[in-house]
């Protein structure tokens, strides 16, 4: 493949992720925010985000499967990934855990379950989608182009 | 950090958030504002560094929801112990929330995903706070409750649109300081007397008790204070703030250059500060009439929420005044006409747009209303589009506290019972018939604008242009026999339009719309 496919390629693949809802315009934003005093200014926030996601998706788990489920405990957990899927623009994960946090409320422990499957499920798809990314990213530079900017024409 | 020359550029800000993703986007974020960015993943950790540098941070953006500690105690330290202003962020924006910001001091709760523009005014906090500051040095028993002049100054300062320049401002600045410091003469400071802390609520219920009384000369300190009913003020009290605030009025006055009014200024400003307000209101004209018998009438009295908000701003507006506002235009120089003509209420437009753009600077639209009944008129005459151009800068606040000045910047003898944020009891208002009649008046503004609909073609019916502009609290008499004179001529002779100086017409730098031009007839308002 050519530079210019790979670039295409690219811009197709990040114009799918906000056609699908995975992304939002945040991530656009960081985007935005990247510049030549931080080219990898990106990909070290959504590193940062894989890290904090893991360590609180796995608190999550922890928590709800005691035998005795301490909503208190596990309310502020799926805050704190409500927050940080923001940060990246996780759209999907975001909305997940709206959800999620409507049934702590009820205290709802079997959908609860549920929605921590579902919260999963979203995240490890952003995140795949997300190094596949970066990976074309990667592609490209490696191959001597650019990577083009993100152009939202839709 | 200087007073005088005030800057954006290099604000010292410290970043508190436990998530390291939101550290990371902040930081970067702050830094593109020119400012110094210190990020703190603990409340507890923020604490140590503040303390550690009392004078080391201009501001703190702190998220609501810490680990270590829950974000509205730090903000409960910072601002007791530190005096800085604090902004608190969350993902979460539900009321309870942003309100329980408020109560504990955040001067601004922002919604995350936070935006670079949202970012990019926090400054003003730090400003507003440092002029409060000046304030309380000074002393004069205003300490922390100059709000009023504060918000005028800020007002002032943040007034020019994005291109502020704080040092020509320096003089409007002094003169306030010189102000407070002729408020503290020898008597009352060896007398050892309580501060009185002139707060929001006791301006407002001295204004309000001032606009009861009604005229200028008339309100004195002794009527005043029974009228405030509040037991612990004295009448020296009241005195001296009621020479001040004359003294403000006056040099606000003079600033202004206003001097085509004989009985002052009514006009209405129904510009809701609410961008809710507007957000219904995609009429071609863009135009909202409300009927202003001649009455300072706040938006507040028909849609007081939006302005709740006082301290804490809307993080989704936008505060800072475009740089349309321009003074020159505001002013809009009164054409010198005789203000007879002009003292009689007219409805005039309201642009949605400035309506939804900011809240509302009061004090600023206070002056710039005054040349209004010749703007009114023009309005009246010629396209509501063009009143919009004008009517803009007046509707552009700094920040939603501004607003809520409105009243104290009333001239005296054109006190109107103008309702407040916090002050919405009518009964405490003189001009109660308008007052209904304004409450009568939805906040739809077609609404409103139909109303006046109904009114305009039969404004020759002075009576029921009197009972709506029954200004009792003002010049009544004259005022409405001008008003529904001036009504009448309105709907009846056409050749008024003839009478009025060319530069009424061709004073504004727009010329109508085609699509305002049929707006306007199909609401009667075109004069053929």
């Amino acid at each position: 493949m050519d530079l210019v496919q790979m670039q295409k390629s690219l811009q197709d693949y990040t114009k799918s992720l906000f056609l699908e809802g995975i992304l939002d315009s945040q991530f656009l934003q960081l985007q935005q925010l990247q510049d030549e005093s931080n080219p990898d200014f990106v990909s070290q926030v959504v590193t940062l985000f894989f890290q904090d996601s893991d360590r609180i998706l796995n608190d999550l788990s922890l928590s709800l499967d005691q035998q005795v489920v301490d909503f208190k405990k596990v309310d502020p957990h799926v805050h704190q990934l409500k927050g940080s899927s923001s940060s990246i623009g996780a759209q999907r994960v975001k909305n997940a855990c709206v959800v999620f946090r409507n049934f702590c409320e009820q205290q709802n422990v079997e959908a609860c379950h549920r929605c921590l499957q579902q919260v999963k499920q979203e995240y490890y798809l952003v995140k795949n989608r997300l190094e596949t990314l970066f990976k074309l990213e990667q592609q490209i530079v490696a191959s001597g182009g650019m990577v083009p900017a993100v152009e939202l024409g839709f | 950090m200087e007073k005088g020359g005030f800057s954006p550029v290099g604000l010292r800000v410290l970043v508190v958030d436990d998530d390291p993703t939101w550290l990371k986007i902040l930081e970067k974020m702050l830094k593109k504002c020119s400012y110094e960015v210190t990020t703190c993943g603990l409340a507890r950790e923020a604490l140590r560094l503040l303390r550690e540098r009392k004078d080391g941070y201009d501001i703190v953006i702190s998220d609501v929801n810490m680990p270590d500690m829950d974000g509205f105690k730090l903000l409960e330290h910072v601002g007791l112990e530190l005096d800085l202003p604090v902004i608190m962020m969350s993902v979460d924006g539900e009321t309870s929330r942003v309100m329980k910001g408020v109560q504990h001091g955040a001067c601004d709760y922002l919604l995350k995903p936070i935006r670079m523009k949202e970012l990019k005014i926090i400054w003003q906090h730090v400003l507003r706070k440092k002029l409060q500051e000046v304030r309380d040095i000074e002393g004069c028993g205003y300490d922390g409750g100059a709000d009023w002049i504060t918000r005028y100054d800020e007002a002032h300062f943040l007034g020019g649109g994005e291109d502020v320049s704080f040092g020509k401002k320096r003089k409007d600045f002094d003169f306030e300081k010189k102000l407070l410091q002729d408020e503290s003469d020898p008597s009352s400071s060896s007398s050892k007397k309580a501060r009185v802390v002139w707060s929001f609520e006791l301006h407002q219920k001295f204004v309000n008790a001032v606009n009861q009384i009604g005229c200028d000369h008339k309100a004195g300190p002794k009527k005043i204070l029974d009228l405030m009913n509040v037991p612990w003020l004295t009448r020296e009290n009241v005195a001296s703030h009621l020479q001040k605030y004359r003294l403000y009025l006056s040099r606000l006055e003079k600033e202004k250059e206003i001097k085509c009014y004989s009985g002052g200024v009514k006009s209405i400003d129904s510009s809701p500060k609410d961008a809710e307000v507007n957000s219904g209101h995609q009429s071609p004209g863009k135009s909202s009439f409300v009927f202003s018998g001649g009455m300072f009438q706040k938006a507040t009295e028909t849609d007081p929420k939006p302005l709740a908000s006082a301290s804490l701003s809307d993080p989704n507006t936008d505060v800072i005044m475009p740089p349309k506002t321009k003074k020159t235009r505001i002013g809009f120089d009164p054409p010198p006409i005789s203000s007879s003509a002009f003292d009689s209420l007219l409805p005039w437009n309201d642009a949605s747009e400035v309506l939804e753009s900011k809240p509302v600077l009061y004090e600023n639209s206070f002056l710039q209303q005054l040349p209004l009944p010749s703007q009114s008129s023009y309005v009246a005459n010629s396209a509501p589009s063009l009143m919009e151009e004008e009517m803009k800068p007046p509707y552009e606040t700094p920040a939603g506290g501004s607003s809520v000045n409105a009243d104290e910047f009333l001239m005296p003898q054109d006190k109107i019972s103008t309702v407040t944020i916090q002050d919405l009891d009518p009964s405490a208002i003189s001009c109660m018939k308008q007052q209904e009649f304004s409450s009568n008046v939805t906040n739809n503004t077609e609404a409103i604008l139909r109303s006046l609909n109904w009114e305009l073609p039969e404004s020759h019916h002075s009576a029921s242009l009197d009972t709506d502009l029954d200004l009792s609290c003002l010049n009544g008499d004259r005022f409405l026999a001008n008003t529904g004179l001036y009504f009448q001529d309105y709907s009846n002779s056409p050749s008024l339009l003839s009478e009025l100086p060319l530069n009424l017409w061709y004073g504004n730098e727009r010329l109508p719309d085609p699509d305002d031009y049929s707006f306007m007839v199909d609401h009667g308002l075109f004069i053929s």
